[in-house]
C-alpha cells in the first residue's frame, strides 16, 4: 500500500489510477478534474494571474500560433484560434492582459488531444492577448497577439 | 435546467475536429439589467471532454469566455462508433453532461 502511495505521489498517472475508478475508492470527479484555480482566475493584473497560474520564465516562441482577427467589431465574441507546435505541449492558457480578470481559459490536453483550441472571448478594449503553453519538461512558452476592439465586450 | 451541450465531430483522416457548443449565459457580474440591478456572475468554471470515457481535454474558464461559447478541439484516434462526452460545472454548482456516438 505504501508502495502504491509512493507511485501515486510520484507519477499520478491516469493509467495507474484507472483500475481504482470503479471501486469507489477514488471518485473520478475528484481525481481527474482539478479544482478551479480561483487565485489565478480572479487576479486583476496579468502579472499576478501568470504568477498564480504558476508561469515562471516563459520564453517567447514562434511555435505557438495565434490566429485572431486584427480588428474585432464586437468585443463580446472574439474568436481566437491557438495551436502549439512545441513538442509534448501539455496545456495552453489564454490571457487577455487588459480584461478586468486577465486569465480567460486554461486547457489541458490528454490522450489523443492535439494542443489546439479555438475559443470565443470577451475583450474589454483593444489589447494584447497572450497564449502560454506548458511543455512536458515543465517549461513555459508564450506568444502574443494584438487585437483591436471597436466595441468592448464586458459591460452594457 | 441547463441547456444541452451540442457536440459535433468531423473525422478528417487521422485527426478529428470536435466542435462543442456549451449553452450558458456566462454572466460577468458587471452587466446591469434594465432596472439598473447588477446581474450576478454566472459562468462555467470547469469542463471536460472524454473519448470513450478517457479524458481528452480538461478546461477551466473565466467570466471572460463568451456567452454560449463554441469551442473547437482536435484529437487523434477517434473512430466511428466511439463516444464523445462533455460535461461542465458552473460557479453555482449546476452541472450538465451530454454524449454523442460518432456516426
Amino acid at each position: 500500500m505504501i508502495e502504491l502511495r509512493r507511485k501515486l505521489l510520484k507519477g499520478g498517472s491516469a493509467a495507474l489510477i484507472a483500475p481504482w475508478l470503479g471501486t469507489g475508492l477514488l471518485l473520478p470527479g475528484k481525481v481527474l478534474a482539478a479544482e478551479w484555480n480561483r487565485n489565478a482566475f480572479t487576479a486583476r493584473q496579468a502579472t499576478d494571474a501568470l504568477k498564480a497560474y504558476g508561469v515562471t520564465n516563459a520564453t517567447e516562441s514562434r511555435d505557438i500560433v495565434i490566429n485572431a482577427p486584427e480588428i474585432a467589431e464586437n468585443g463580446a465574441k472574439v474568436e481566437i484560434d491557438i495551436s502549439s507546435n512545441i513538442p509534448n505541449t501539455r496545456s495552453i492558457a489564454v490571457f487577455a492582459d487588459k480584461n478586468p480578470m486577465p486569465l480567460c481559459a486554461a486547457l489541458e490536453f490528454n490522450g489523443g488531444a492535439l494542443p489546439y483550441a479555438r475559443v470565443q472571448l470577451k475583450l474589454a478594449e483593444t489589447m494584447r492577448i497572450r497564449a502560454v503553453a506548458k511543455a512536458g519538461d515543465g517549461k513555459f512558452h508564450v506568444a502574443y497577439r494584438e487585437i483591436k476592439v471597436t466595441t468592448g465586450g464586458c459591460g452594457g | 435546467m441547463s441547456d444541452q451541450i451540442k457536440i459535433r465531430a468531423q473525422i478528417q483522416g487521422e485527426i478529428t475536429d470536435l466542435r462543442i457548443l456549451m449553452q450558458h449565459p456566462m454572466e460577468t457580474g458587471q452587466r446591469k439589467d434594465e432596472k439598473g440591478q447588477t446581474l450576478p456572475m454566472h459562468f462555467i468554471q470547469t469542463f471536460s471532454v472524454l473519448h470513450n470515457g478517457k479524458l481528452l481535454i480538461d478546461g477551466q474558464l473565466n467570466t471572460s469566455v463568451s456567452k454560449n461559447p463554441l469551442f473547437t478541439f482536435k484529437a487523434r484516434g477517434i473512430k466511428p462508433g466511439d463516444k464523445i462526452s462533455v460535461n461542465w460545472t458552473d460557479n453555482n454548482g449546476a452541472k450538465r453532461q451530454d454524449e454523442i456516438t460518432i456516426a
